[in-house]
């Protein structure tokens, strides 16, 4: 990587050299007023994939009475662990700017921390998809999965970006 | 939205919805919406714009999942507006597309329209501007399914 210029290419370099993602969600306002942040899950079958946490918080309420989490916050989780994950493992000189992204709602978000994953199912010179999955208390049951596609200025060729 | 020809019933009735919108939803509460406008399946909210929503600091610009709750929220009202009775529903899946970034410090309107309501579906499109509709920040498609109160999402088919 080259040197890194922009304050986010800083941000994201201090978080690797730290070993903490944490370091790159704190950077962005939006994540820290929703309660969204980054962690490497801890041991076993997953340990030291990046995912993304939101951590309950009543102003993420869409239905009081049930109560569930707001459509809009876990859009918003969705969205912003695709984008750290393109962040995290690729070296892009300029943030990804979100292209689209589909979102299908599983099951009712109850009132706990949510946690994410995307997965880059294809990573472009100028394109980028990512599958992302929501889950709370258990993974193989996640409460909503989005597919989201990003414009990405790539510092390396097509192909060649680490996995 | 044709709101010059409301009459005062209408109003009071407008900004009855709003003040309920606002308190019976924590998380529109906390992004600052307003609901402005409401018709016959139709909805439009503001989203003032704040430094807390910023999605980079170095551009200022809001993040994408401001405008996803925005278009989520807007979508909502927009079937509410279309049921007959109040009833509770739930987003089953919602399209947006990112047209173009939000100007930064600009505030965001977005207009949705329920254009189909069956008995468990409803059928939703939006689009988020700062000055006009024909200039769109970005759109959305979306289907909520209603009733949702008493049985949870996985149980309920459309």
């Amino acid at each position: 990587m080259t040197a890194p210029t922009s304050k986010l290419q800083q941000a994201v370099a201090q978080a690797r050299a730290a070993g903490d993602p944490a370091r790159l969600a704190a950077y962005v306002p939006y994540a820290q007023t929703m309660g969204i942040s980054l962690l490497l899950a801890p041991e076993g079958p997953h340990a030291g994939e990046l995912l993304g946490v939101m951590r309950f918080g009543e102003h993420l309420i869409g239905n009081p009475m049930l109560p569930a989490l707001h459509g809009g916050a876990l859009c918003a989780l969705l969205e912003s662990t695709a984008i750290f994950q393109l962040l995290w493992e690729s070296e892009l000189s300029a943030a990804p700017r979100t292209i689209g992204l589909t979102v299908e709602y599983l099951r009712s978000g109850r009132p706990v921390d949510t946690f994410a994953r995307g997965v880059p199912t294809r990573q472009g010179r100028r394109v980028a998809n990512v599958r992302v999955e929501a889950w709370q208390d258990d993974r193989s049951r996640p409460i909503a999965v989005a597919s989201a596609h990003f414009l990405v200025h790539s510092e390396v060729e097509a192909g060649k970006s680490e996995p | 939205m044709s709101d010059q020809t409301l009459d005062a019933e209408e109003l009071a009735r407008l900004r009855e919805l709003g003040q309920r919108f606002m308190r019976a939803v924590p998380h529109n509460n906390a992004l600052g919406l307003e609901l402005r406008a409401v018709g016959d399946g139709r909805a439009e909210i503001f989203l003032p714009y704040d430094a807390r929503l910023v999605g980079n600091p170095e551009t200022g610009v809001l993040h994408g999942g401001a405008v996803s709750s925005l278009m989520d929220a807007t979508c909502g009202a927009a079937v509410f507006q279309a049921l007959r009775k109040p009833m509770a529903i739930a987003t089953l899946d919602l399209r947006i597309d990112y047209l173009k970034p939000a100007t930064p410090g600009r505030d965001v309107i977005a207009r949705a329209h329920c254009y189909k309501v069956t008995r468990h579906v409803a059928f939703v499109r939006g689009v988020a501007f700062h000055d006009s509709e024909d200039d769109p920040i970005a759109t959305s498609a979306g289907t909520f399914m209603l009733g949702t109160r008493t049985q949870s999402r996985s149980e309920a088919t459309p």
